[in-house]
């Protein structure tokens, strides 16, 4: 086994989880209703949760002895493997839901997947947070159902979103040639035939919701190569700020 | 390797007394959160414990409360390891605890996670543990932790947590 592509590929699916809670987690007191508050931020909590028990093992199967807050609190940008997409900032309530549905939308099939594999750590992994996101998707679909069908403005908000975050959907459930390999010995399954799934799913829900597909096609990809947005930079500064300021702190 | 019996029990008697943080009336037996109490090479007793939630804040207090009990008890060394070879269910949870959810005026699970899961939408008419009634009404799906949604009674008017079934 590769122990070093596995290791990338599970820092790719933490990392995003990381991130993506880290972005959730900036609506906390901020959201438009107490309900979307808690929602969004339980969302964030099983995302950190769930990233934890992923970099942990990351860590575990690179056997240099860094734990998940090494992964976390100590690489830099260019280290980071995140998806684009869960970088992105926050805008509107409008832009966090399309952001959370098509996230929620690719854990879904990518978890289903992972509880697959024949790498038990990551199948249990999988089954266990396939369940929260499943429940995460609920109040994403049916957030992305009430805006669309809602107001002239609301819509239109829901589809400015869309065409803004589209791009950074080309990278979902891509594979490198090392992590084919994986594939090849049932470490990890075919995810890379999930994307056409996702896609389909994506176009007939947005058929549903009135909601026209982005002409601009999705083409931004760096995920894999560490080579982010602007916007990430930003967010390991807060986020590392304590670990980088007075290094080996403890709680 | 097997504990002698008389550990075995003291160390079910010492689980029996960690209650969760966040839903101070049920003990981690009660969830179902302990997959097995056994001792190692190293002669060190090892407790399994399933977490409910992968984002759960009281694991890592449940971790140093288990450790704190046993040590109290002389139940020495002890370790404590995370075990996720199985989704933890709210199926795991014992009939006595969801009996004392409901008088703690929490609407423990109503159903098993193949009928209610995740994958099935929250519904009104969860039954209230004030009074009983089922016409209650889903206030949100997300509550005030990650194992609960909040509803509120038609009927007495008082609003209660219900422990989702995953």
């Amino acid at each position: 086994m590769n122990n070093q592509a596995l290791t990338q590929f599970l820092l790719h699916v933490g990392d995003s989880q990381l991130i993506l809670s880290h972005r959730l987690s900036e609506w906390c007191g901020h959201a438009p209703e107490l309900e979307i508050d808690i929602a969004l931020s339980n969302i964030g909590l099983d995302l950190l949760g769930q990233s934890r028990t992923v970099l942990s093992l990351a860590g575990q199967i690179e056997g240099l002895g860094r734990d998940e807050d090494k992964m976390a609190f100590l690489r830099t940008e260019r280290e980071y493997r995140n998806l684009l997409l869960c970088e992105q900032p926050n805008g509107d309530f409008a832009q966090t839901i399309v952001r959370q549905w098509l996230m929620d939308q690719y854990h879904v099939l990518l978890l289903d997947a992972l509880s697959q594999s024949s790498h038990l750590d990551i199948a249990a992994f999988g089954v266990k947070s396939l369940k929260e996101a499943k429940y995460h998707l609920r109040f994403s679909q049916a957030w992305m159902e009430r805006l669309s069908l809602g107001t002239d403005e609301a819509h239109q908000k829901v589809q400015q979103a869309l065409n803004e975050l589209w791009r950074f959907t080309a990278e979902l459930f891509e594979l490198t040639t090392d992590e084919q390999a994986l594939v090849d010995s049932g470490v990890l399954p075919k995810l890379n035939f999930l994307k056409d799934e996702w896609s389909a799913q994506i176009e007939s829900e947005l058929a549903r919701f009135n909601l026209t597909l982005p002409e601009i096609g999705a083409y931004r990809r760096g995920a894999k190569q560490g080579v982010h947005t602007e916007h990430l930079g930003y967010i390991l500064a807060e986020l590392q700020y304590m670990q980088r300021a007075y290094p080996n702190m403890n709680w | 390797m097997r504990l002698i019996p008389q550990v075995t029990d003291a160390c079910w008697q010492a689980l029996n007394q960690v209650h969760d943080p966040e839903v101070p009336v049920l003990t981690v037996l009660d969830l179902g959160m302990i997959r097995g109490v056994d001792i190692n090479a190293d002669n060190e007793i090892v407790v399994r414990l399933t977490p409910t939630y992968s984002g759960c804040p009281a694991t890592d207090m449940l971790k140093d409360e288990i450790t704190n009990t046993f040590t109290e008890r002389g139940l020495t060394p002890v370790k404590v390891v995370i075990d996720l070879s199985e989704a933890w269910t709210t199926d795991w949870m014992s009939e006595a605890g969801k009996q004392k959810l409901q008088e703690y005026g929490i609407a423990p699970p109503q159903g098993d996670s193949h009928s209610c899961g995740t994958h099935v939408a929250l519904t009104d008419g969860v039954t209230c543990p004030h009074c009983r009634s089922q016409k209650t009404q889903l206030i949100s799906e997300f509550g005030s932790t990650a194992c609960k949604a909040f509803y509120k009674c038609l009927d007495c008017l008082e609003p209660f947590d219900y422990f989702k079934c995953i």
